[in-house]
């Protein structure tokens, strides 16, 4: 049997953690291609609905990562961002998304290293739960 | 020192002595209009009604098994902008609870507004309360609060209380300013009138009541009834999370869902002007429709029903106060009260918030610690 190959979206804030991988490329680190990022200007502009429409349509995992607390760019978007992802770890869960799936980082604009290293972790992390209930199922 | 006072009860007609009390407090100079549900002239359907007439008080009845709707909205209507004198509401616990809501949200304001919250018996769904009614409303309304008073569970002729009444654990209005009192008192001959805030007592002051002592049986009575609420409520929770908890049973739950948005059209505390599921952002292109049912094969039309019931909840289940008015508005009867209440449950629950608690309590979303929930960052 062919391994499962999960698909993770990402959303990461353009101040730290893109920048962060934009350092990790530009360095000539490698992490999978499973992780697919989509620039947002602050984790706190992340409504809850891409979350849900992300696994709605299929994803097994949803990443959202942004600045260490303390250096948002917009001062405190980041701590909003985490209420939010506080109450969808509430919801979510009740309708049979683990809430593994669902995760938050602050990772900041110069940890290229850890970049790489925690969407390689992730991605084993997601590849241990198996493929979302959404992947195959018809959802209306 | 907070007033408690009784008024009397002659010939057992609670309704008449309810009509006496509203034309005492819109006889007081400082009280411009009474908010009052009350059966309207032209058929017995009981509606909120504003009134400024003394001699226009002779339906009132908020007692009537009757919900039409949540009045938290108009209360918070007649009040986003100063209306040029103060109103007294009688209102039911739940309707101050989605008020509470709309004025932590800067959807309304208590400046010029007395709220009198009256013990509330529960009511039947709208379709049921038609049916009920019949002829006469207040033989029908005495007929019910009877059953009630008396300890019974508001079954009448096969009718039964709507489920949000029946897993209503706010039957007291406990953040009113004025509470009218009806579990544990002798309602034959009085009704309990107490004031819990400066605002009500100001208002009491001035109507001359005659002072008692609450009566020792109330909060007895009244812990009885939560508990029994209470007991039906874990219950629905239990068994509406068996139902729904996996994407493809949530999807048989809604499967005959048809995307009206009545229950956000209904729910008090949604009170977004435009819904994000009525804009262009959900007008899509019909070649994406397309393309969707091409990569399983099928999709269900209208599209996007399991998305806007999550993003809701996502919404409004922190400041959800489990009217029920959402299953009321249902056209295909989906219990959605019973799935939003749960969800409510546990959202509520992890910020330590109850919706319509106090006034003082900032709505989970819209503050932030900068030390708090350590337990959702990391991947680890």
């Amino acid at each position: 049997m062919e391994e499962f190959e999960p698909t993770i979206v990402a959303f990461v804030c353009n101040w730290c953690t893109y920048t962060a991988a934009d350092l990790a490329g530009t360095s000539r680190l490698t992490y999978p291609k499973n992780v697919r990022l989509i620039r947002v200007m602050c984790t706190g502009m992340v409504d809850p609905q891409y979350v849900i429409k992300a696994f709605l349509e299929g994803a097994d995992g949803v990443l959202i990562s942004g600045c260490h607390p303390g250096d948002c760019h917009y001062i405190n978007g980041n701590f909003k961002a985490r209420r939010r992802i506080k109450l969808l770890k509430e919801i979510l869960p009740q309708f049979g998304f683990d809430q593994e799936r669902l995760r938050l980082t602050w990772i900041g604009a110069s940890d290229g290293i850890q970049f790489a290293e925690i969407m390689q972790e992730l991605v084993t992390q997601i590849k241990a739960l198996g493929p979302s209930q959404a992947k195959l199922k018809m959802v209306i | 020192m907070a007033i408690t006072a009784k008024i009397d009860v002659e010939e057992k007609d609670i309704l008449e002595s309810l009509r006496g009390f509203f034309r005492d407090i819109l006889n007081v100079e400082e009280i411009k209009a009474v908010l009052v549900p009350q059966h309207l002239p032209m058929k017995n359907m009981v509606m909120p009604t504003l009134v400024t007439d003394l001699n226009q008080l002779d339906g009132v009845d908020p007692l009537a098994p009757a919900f039409p709707m949540n009045a938290a909205k108009i209360v918070s209507r007649l009040t986003r902008k100063p209306m040029g004198g103060k109103i007294a509401a009688a209102l039911r616990p739940c309707e101050i609870r989605a008020f509470f809501e709309l004025v932590k949200l800067k959807q309304g304001s208590t400046d010029e507004l007395v709220l009198i919250g009256i013990d509330c018996l529960g009511a039947y769904q709208n379709n049921d309360y038609s049916r009920f009614v019949e002829q006469n409303g207040d033989q029908s309304t005495i007929k019910f609060y009877q059953n009630i008073l008396s300890g019974k569970n508001g079954e009448i002729d096969g009718l039964n209380l709507a489920p949000a009444c029946k897993a209503c654990e706010y039957p007291v209005a406990s953040n009113a300013d004025i509470l009218i009192g009806l579990y544990g008192i002798e309602v034959d001959s009085q009704i309990l009138i107490q004031s819990q805030t400066n605002v009500g007592e100001d208002l009491l002051a001035q109507l001359n009541l005659s002072e008692i002592n609450e009566p020792g049986i109330r909060q007895d009575t009244v812990a009885d009834v939560i508990e029994k609420r209470v007991a039906y409520r874990d219950e629905m929770f239990g068994s509406t999370r068996e139902v729904t908890d996996s994407l493809e049973k949530m999807t048989a739950y809604l499967a005959s869902c048809v995307n009206c948005y009545n229950c956000r059209v209904a729910c008090p505390v949604c009170y977004c002007k435009e819904c994000v599921f009525v804009t262009d952002v959900f007008n899509h292109d019909p070649s994406r429709y397309l393309r969707w049912a091409n990569r399983k094969g099928i999709i269900k039309m209208p599209t996007d029903t399991v998305f806007y019931h999550i993003t809701r909840l996502a919404h409004m289940s922190t400041a959800c106060v489990g009217c029920g008015q959402c299953s009321n508005a249902c056209p295909n009867d989906i219990p959605v009260m019973e799935l939003f209440r749960t969800v409510s449950q546990r959202t509520q629950e992890a910020f330590e918030y109850e919706a319509g608690r106090s006034l003082e309590e900032d709505p989970p979303l819209s503050v932030f610690r900068e030390e708090e929930f350590p337990e959702v960052v990391g991947i680890n």
